[in-house]
């Protein structure tokens, strides 16, 4: 009797019970399934996160206020944005962009009106320090922020929204109560996460103070160092021109303002992402097993069920080799169909975003669960089999 | 005479220890030839399973010596048991031991299967064999579309579609009603006239009067062994089917009136425990 034989004699064995090999097989493709996506959701949502540090640029710095109960002494002012400025004590910083923001701007055109994420006022060098070049049109000038000139850049949502199949540029738009002209468009942002990178509008620092937020505190500074190498010399000497500024105490360990550099924030976003990826590892791994004692339970019932069948088989004079061979073949089938089918529908499922994000194959992922849930059904299914094949047959026969 | 195809030499098989200790055979011997029809009765508890799980290499005894084709048995490995079991014993079971799920033909096929015979030779003796018990017909149904007496039939055509030296049929009309276990007797009949060696258990006297020979066993050890009719000719069992279906009247009514040639061996079936 030769292997190809064996084969037919396991797939008439796994036929002759349809739904419960389906069953196991589901079992299986649900564990393979569920680790395989799991761990490309995790991966997905960390290089999401990267994706979008590095987006910011690498070689720039951010300051905020810590703005403990929005006293005055802690706020960051445009005075303390000029002194920055200044080549002898910040040799490193390239440019300089203080930043307000105002979120949900309202802005119409025509009647048809479109609440604005975020409505950033800042000077000309921001669109560089953020990576956020203009598309069509021109950004604002120096001058424009000297004379409070309501002129804007829209980001791509806004553009759509408002100017549907029409050119934006030079047409007036109100906002707040003011008229703007809108000179240019973002180029289009990659946006991930929740928000909408292209819902905004930036305007010079002047008119959004006299319009919206008034002259009060910045929202934040943002540095630019001149080289991405030369980040951590410039945040230093921003720290230092700003502790003389704000009167801060250098042995006290607080300060009321807070620098966040790219590169910094990628670093801990990675250390955090890797510690949510070991998580979600985490719980799949555990689904996976639960899994796998789903297979094992199965296989273990589906054995001792068919004992009097062993029995049958070797008083018929079927070698004990052959009866294991039968068994392990079913087992490996079932396990390896339920194992490729789990790997095409993790595939399947990584094509689409899940939760916001769009999950990333980590290949090893792969290789891991099939390898477990096969290793499970194989041992769990060869085992008992084995057991089976070495009783007597009268006591294979007489089992219950 | 030539060599025989069993012999059992002080055979004992001991179940259990201590206190529970169970003496399911105390040391029986036998001898069985070529073409003889052996029926072995004996009330539940007598050992007579027992004996015939022996027989057909299914268990081992205790102590004693079993001689198959002339192979000592207990000397086997459990691959050579296992060859053993295909090529030289058929065995039916009581309770049929079809594989369910299986059409009957593909349940006839598996001993020729494990024995290594080609798929189309396979098929072909199967069909065969299922033919030798009528049931050529119902080649493609599975064990539950059947009836008993079918299934029980099924599993004869299984126990000699290997041609092996001795059928071994353990109580085969225990679960079957009077027509089923007519027609499965019927094949009996047929196959002892065509020369075939069988070893039958039964607790019906019915089913012993057929016999060429009779074995009595009360608990594990034989009382009486007698010859019904010569080993050399057909079961008196044919000869009256042969001649009922010659009355053209049914072989049931016709056999019942002059049921034992030697009615001696049929009074006192049962032995009290």
């Amino acid at each position: 009797m030769n292997f190809f034989e064996v084969v037919r004699f396991s797939l008439r064995g796994l036929s002759a019970n349809k739904l419960r090999s389906a069953l196991t097989m589901l079992g299986i493709l649900i564990g393979v399934a569920a680790v395989i996506l799991l761990v490309a959701v995790g991966n997905g949502s960390a290089q999401a996160i990267s994706d979008r540090i590095e987006a910011l640029g690498t070689n720039t710095i951010t300051v905020m206020s810590t703005g403990r109960g929005g006293s005055s002494s802690t706020a960051l002012t445009k005075e303390m944005a000029d002194a920055l400025t200044d080549p002898e004590l910040a040799p490193d910083v390239r440019s300089v962009s203080p930043v307000v923001s105002a979120s949900s701007a309202t802005m119409t055109y025509e009647g048809s009106d479109h609440a604005v994420a975020t409505f950033v006022g800042t000077t000309p060098s921001w669109f560089s320090a953020s990576t956020t070049p203009v598309g069509r049109g021109a950004a604002f000038s120096d001058d424009d922020v000297d004379q409070g000139r309501r002129v804007v850049v829209v980001g791509q949502t806004v553009a759509e929204e408002l100017f549907p199949g029409v050119d934006p540029i030079d047409k007036q738009v109100t906002v707040g109560g003011a008229l703007f002209t809108i000179v240019g468009v973002l180029a289009e942002k990659s946006s991930t996460g929740f928000n909408d990178a292209n819902d905004t509008a930036v305007a010079p620092l002047t008119a959004v103070q006299q319009v919206l937020t008034g002259y009060g505190a910045l929202t934040s500074i943002i540095v630019e160092a001149a080289s991405p190498e030369k980040v951590d010399a410039a945040q230093s000497e921003v720290s230092t021109i700003l502790d003389q500024k704000l009167d801060v105490d250098a042995s006290s360990g607080s300060t009321p303002y807070r620098i966040q550099n790219a590169s910094s924030l990628l670093e801990t976003q990675t250390e955090t992402a890797d510690t949510f990826t070991t998580l979600l590892g985490a719980v799949a791994a555990i689904s996976l097993l639960v899994g796998g004692i789903g297979i094992t339970n199965i296989m273990l019932v589906t054995v001792t069920e068919r004992t009097r069948e062993i029995g049958i088989r070797k008083a018929l004079g079927a070698p004990r080799r052959l009866i294991l061979t039968q068994f392990l073949i079913e087992a490996s089938l079932l396990s390896v169909l339920g194992g490729a089918l789990g790997v095409a529908a993790a595939l399947i499922g990584s094509q689409f975003e899940i939760v916001g994000v769009k999950p990333v194959i980590v290949p090893s992922s792969i290789g891991y669960a099939v390898g477990v849930s096969i290793a499970i059904g194989l041992f769990f299914g060869g085992l008992p089999a084995a057991r089976a094949a070495r009783l007597r047959p009268i006591d294979a026969l007489r089992y219950e | 005479m030539t060599r025989p195809v069993l012999q059992v030499t002080g055979l004992t098989k001991i179940y259990g220890q201590g206190e529970a200790t169970v003496h399911a055979l105390r040391g029986v011997s036998a001898v069985v030839h070529r073409g003889d029809y052996v029926a072995i009765m004996g009330s539940s508890g007598s050992g007579k399973s027992t004996l015939m799980n022996i027989l057909g290499a299914l268990d081992i005894p205790t102590s004693g010596r079993y001689l198959l084709d002339g192979v000592d048995v207990s000397r086997l490995s459990d691959g050579q048991l296992a060859l053993a079991r295909n090529r030289l014993i058929g065995f039916i079971f009581q309770s049929f031991n079809l594989i369910p799920r299986t059409s009957a033909v593909a349940n006839v096929e598996l001993p020729l299967a494990y024995a290594g015979v080609r798929p189309g030779q396979r098929r072909r003796r199967a069909m065969e064999a299922l033919d030798v018990v009528g049931l050529a017909g119902r080649a493609d149904h599975e064990p539950n579309q059947l009836s008993g007496g079918q299934q029980q039939r099924v599993a004869v055509a299984r126990a000699l579609v290997t041609e092996p030296a001795l059928l071994l049929a353990d109580e085969p009309t225990g679960n079957l009603d009077s027509k089923s276990t007519d027609d499965v007797l019927q094949v009996f009949d047929d196959l002892s006239t065509a020369g075939r060696t069988i070893v039958i258990i039964t607790h019906e006297d019915e089913v012993g009067a057929r016999a060429k020979r009779l074995i009595r066993l009360v608990d594990g050890s034989i009382v009486t062994d007698q010859r019904q009719s010569p080993i050399h000719l057909p079961p008196v069992g044919a000869a009256i089917a042969h001649q009922s279906v010659a009355d053209a009247g049914g072989h049931i009514r016709a056999r019942r009136p002059d049921a034992g040639p030697a009615p001696v061996h049929t009074v006192g079936g049962r032995h009290p425990q």
